[in-house]
């Protein structure tokens, strides 16, 4: 199916296109015909203002879905494939030239040479200016001194024009001459260059292959893909240009005898520990720029003169056998375009972050696909299916151990002739412990349903709990003054600090996550409790007493059902911010769950799938919201109107 | 016999953050007979609520003792029921479960209370409205549910403090006819607070005009217009001379009484 998808990307995208302009103009007309007919009987600030309109929830979605398709490259990905190859083969010789460009003022703001000739120079006049008096006699320090007015004067030597060697000047002329051959090789532009069949046989950009494909596709390709291999040997050529001018020669002779000259002084002259250490300090800093001058890495400024030109021509050729790929560029890949990293041309800016939202709908299916052997799934777990679930594995998981071990009697021991024969404790305790087959039952499975199993399980506990504490804390001073320190203590932290702590007591496991969730989920429920129960009127309870009702009576009948619109919307905040904490727990540790995935595609940078689980993450939430608010409007119609 | 009776009732509260005392009520006298109709009227801030409450068992006095039928009075109970201004129904519950609300904590059995519910809600009037949520009810129908939920439970005294007080006149009006019928059809004892003048002379087979600072009895009065209230359209009763003539008075004394708050203020 992803096979035909993509052969007919085009066409899909077409119907995308024309679908969403066409809700995002309709929706404006209506909404602007509706708005006409309402203006009159409106007036600003009216809160009714603001109900309904489904055409701006429309219009709303089409434009984000039109900004998203653009924004991630899918309409260059239909419609412009080839351009993406070609814009990968130009960024190839971008990446090649790029070292070259680099040295001079075009890749970067100074020559290179400028920029070496300023720092050694700086670093000499310091070293200069703080040779230790203590470690070296005044002689020694006047030596120093022509040392370094030695070395000065080879940075000065380099920096000439007049003194640049012969070879290195054909060399530098060699390099802008065959530069220039390229720029001409680019303006004659492709003629009959053809690709090749291997090229012609790579796999699609965006169907087996997420990065566009390599090697040249189209005859324009071929040119920058030839004209970039032969710029890469010019690159090597170039930096193996020195620059050694002869005048230097005999200076350089002199500087090293007289580093060596110093070194055997430190070494013979019996000088303290500390003086030594200094003297040799000293010595290695002059040494180590000593040596970067030996490198002949410093050009007159003039003599790069030649290689700027020719690499500026070459970019103005590279821009002119672009031609129309330019503009498709600009028009349907915003962000920074293609660029080449070594074995790959990668998509940079928006594309590379924003998945198409085609590519989000196949990476979902793919995970939503229940069949294991055939890549479904992720990491080997359903993204949400069913299972049959092994009723003793509830039963062993709720009945403790210990309620076997009350049992009156003893468990069975092995008899004289080798055998066990158990007895009634003893098959107490297999029951308990989960060892008898109870038969299955039909359950979820999958990577959602943990997650939502978590927050379920940590909520329903929170209510079980919370609740009743915050009716008793809303009624009674001693409830209301034991506990209020104790909650009020841990409630502030935000969960996610709790996580680190629990998760570390509890492992992996899911006792943690659900101990971290019940921990937010209590708090709410005790504090949205004891807010409804305090809140109930006095007349109210006045009337139950007076109608002959026990303190419990009033509680179940009185309290709670006052507490209960409060208690729901409770739940509603708990839901919420379980939901969130739980993600963020399930990042920090644990083997499965919609955090988890997220987690995991983001060590890979998988950007698809970090959106699916985003999108999933969203939907959940609002699903979850939507039920709670349906079950408040059902349960509590009376809210507001006591 | 089961007489409502007050003995040098006092009650002082004491703000407790500026220790100030505020005398609320101060040596109340009060005998209320089996089937007397007492009515309750006073500036506001007499004591008329704190009384109520005390007798209600809400409050406890400072000193001096209430009793109903020979037995004290120290905390809530079915004997005496009470019908507050603004119905205080439960409005998670349909009128319904409002009214046989006393009943289910008896733990009656249903289908006894189930008919019990039905002949209430036919003497309020609100025959049909079984299964209507009281958030749905006007003020007045509200009311009607209140009466016949303390009504349902039998108590010995009514309680009611300032029950008409949130209507409109008409609604009032009715109510107030519908007040004396229960008044002569149960034969209950009745204490009512009011604001207004006219319901007091109306309703009051006693009277009690309570005056502030400290909250004590004023004057005690005995009327005919309950009684007449019963067979003669009240608007008539209204229109008596007799009638105007204690209006005025009882006006002028509750002005009077006002006037020397603000002097004194
Ligand atoms: N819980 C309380 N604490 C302190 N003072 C109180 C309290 N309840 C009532 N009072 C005071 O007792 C006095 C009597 O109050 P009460 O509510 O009985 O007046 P009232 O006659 O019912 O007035 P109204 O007609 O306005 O309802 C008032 O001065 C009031 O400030
Ligand atoms: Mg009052």
């Amino acid at each position: 199916m992803f096979e035909w998808l993509s052969d007919n990307r085009a066409s899909i995208a077409a119907v995308i296109i024309v679908v969403m302009v066409v809700m995002f103009v309709a929706s404006i007309v209506i909404g602007r015909k509706q708005a006409a007919l309402t203006a009159k009987d409106e007036v600003f600030g009216d809160p009714e203002r603001t109900k309904g309109g489904w055409y701006w929830a429309v219009c709303g979605v089409s434009a984000l879905m039109l900004i998203w398709f653009y924004f991630s490259w899918g309409i260059g990905r239909a419609y412009f494939p080839q351009s993406a190859n070609e814009m990968c083969q130009v960024a190839k010789l971008e990446e090649v030239i790029s070292p070259v460009k680099a040295a001079l003022p075009i890749g970067s703001r100074y020559y290179k040479s400028t920029l070496l000739v300023g720092r050694n120079v700086n670093q000499l006049k310091a070293l200069q200016a703080q040779a230790p008096p203590s470690a070296f006699s005044s002689a020694e320090q006047k030596e120093l001194n022509e040392l370094i007015s030695l070395m000065l004067q080879l940075i000065a030597n380099s920096s000439n024009p007049a003194n640049l060697s012969e070879k290195s000047k054909t060399q530098l002329i060699d390099v802008s001459g065959k530069l220039d051959g390229l720029s001409e090789k680019l303006l004659a532009g492709p003629k009959n260059l053809k690709p090749s069949t291997e090229a012609l046989a790579q796999a699609k950009w965006g169907i087996s292959n997420i990065e566009i494909p390599m090697l040249p596709t189209t005859s324009k390709g071929v040119l920058f893909d030839s004209v970039s291999a032969e710029a890469l040997d010019l690159t090597k050529l170039f930096y193996k240009i020195r620059n050694h001018p002869p005048a230097n020669n005999k200076i350089i002779a002199d500087v090293k005898v007289r580093i060596e000259a110093l070194k055997k002084a430190t070494e013979d002259g019996k000088f303290d520990e500390r003086a030594t250490s200094a003297r040799n300090d000293y010595t290695k800093s002059v040494q180590r720029i000593f040596r970067r001058l030996d490198d002949g890495t410093i050009f007159p400024a003039t003599s790069l003169d030649g290689v700027s030109t020719a690499i500026a021509k070459l970019d103005n050729a590279k821009d002119d056998a672009r031609g129309s790929l330019g503009i498709i560029e600009a028009l349907f890949f915003p962000g920074q375009g293609v660029v080449k990293s070594r074995t790959q041309c990668t998509e940079q800016g928006s594309a590379r972050w924003l998945p198409k939202p085609t590519d989000v709908v196949a990476t979902f299916i793919g995970l939503a696909n229940p069949d294991l052997e055939n890549g479904g799934g992720y990491k080997g777990i359903r993204l949400l299916w069913w299972k049959w679930l092994p009723v003793s594995d509830v039963v062993g998981f709720l009945m403790p151990d210990w309620v076997a071990d009350i049992w009156p009697g003893e468990y069975s021991r092995h008899g004289s002739d080798g055998t066990i024969t158990p007895n009634l404790k003893d098959n107490l305790l297999k029951f308990v412990q989960g060892d008898i087959y109870l038969g299955s039952v039909p359950m979820l499975d999958g990577h959602i349903w943990d997650s939502v199993f978590r927050v379920l399980v940590a909520l329903g506990l929170g209510i079980l709990l919370g609740v009743p504490l915050g009716l008793f804390m809303g009624v009674s001073r001693f409830f209301k003054s034991f506990f209020d320190p104790l909650i009020e203590l841990y409630r502030p932290v935000p969960p996610l600090a709790w996580a680190p702590l629990i998760l570390t007591i509890f492992g992996i496991s899911d006792d943690g996550k659900i101990f971290l969730l019940f921990m937010v989920a209590f708090a709410i429920m005790v504090i949205s409790a004891r807010t409804g129960a305090s809140g109930t009127q006095l007349s109210k309870i006045r009337a139950s007493h007076s109608l002959g009702a026990t303190n419990g009576q009033i509680m179940r009948n009185v309290i709670f059902p006052n507490a209960l619109p409060e208690i729901l919307t409770g739940i509603r905040i708990a839901i919420g911010v379980c939901w969130g904490t739980l993600v963020a727990a399930e990042i920090l540790a644990g083997t499965t769950g919609i955090g988890f995935i997220e987690n995991v595609a983001r060590t890979v940078s998988n950007y698809e799938i970090i959106w699916v689980t985003i999108l999933i993450m969203g939907i959940l939430g609002l699903i979850f919201d939507l039920i709670m608010r349906w079950v408040i409007d059902q349960t509590i119609p009376w809210r507001g109107k006591g | 016999m089961a007489d409502l009776v007050c003995k040098d009732l006092c009650m002082t509260f004491t703000n407790p953050q500026t220790g100030s005392a505020v005398e609320a009520l101060k040596d109340i006298n009060l005998n209320l007979k089996k089937g007397e109709l007492l009515a309750v009227l006073g500036p506001s801030g007499c004591g008329k609520t704190t009384l109520l409450n005390m007798l209600a068992g809400f409050l406890n006095p400072t000193s001096g003792e209430a009793s109903l039928g020979g037995n004290l009075i120290d905390g809530p109970g079915v004997e005496r029921g009470m019908v507050f201004q603004q119905g205080a129904l439960f409005e998670w519950l349909p009128v319904s479960k409002n009214v046989d609300f006393g009943l289910r904590m008896k733990k009656t059995d249903p289908d006894e209370s189930k008919k019990l519910v039905e002949k209430w809600l036919d003497i309020v009037g609100l025959q049909g409205f079984g299964d209507t949520p009281t958030y749905q009810l006007s003020g007045g129908m509200q009311q009607r549910v209140a009466l016949a939920r303390c009504l349902v439970n039998n108590p010995d005294v009514i309680l009611m403090d300032e029950p008409l007080g949130a209507l409109d006149a008409l609604t009032r009006e009715k109510m107030q006819s519908l007040v004396l019928e229960l008044w002569k059809e149960t034969g209950k004892t009745i204490m009512i607070i009011t604001h207004s003048v006219e319901e007091a002379l109306l309703l009051g087979e006693r009277l009690f005009v309570m005056a502030p600072r400290p909250g004590r009895v004023h004057k005690e009065y005995n009327l005919p217009f309950a009684e007449r209230g019963l067979t003669e359209s009240l608007r008539e009763i209204k229109q008596d001379k007799h009638f105007s003539e204690v209006r005025e008075e009882i006006l002028t004394m509750i002005w009077n009484m006002e006037e020397e708050i603000m002097g004194r203020v």
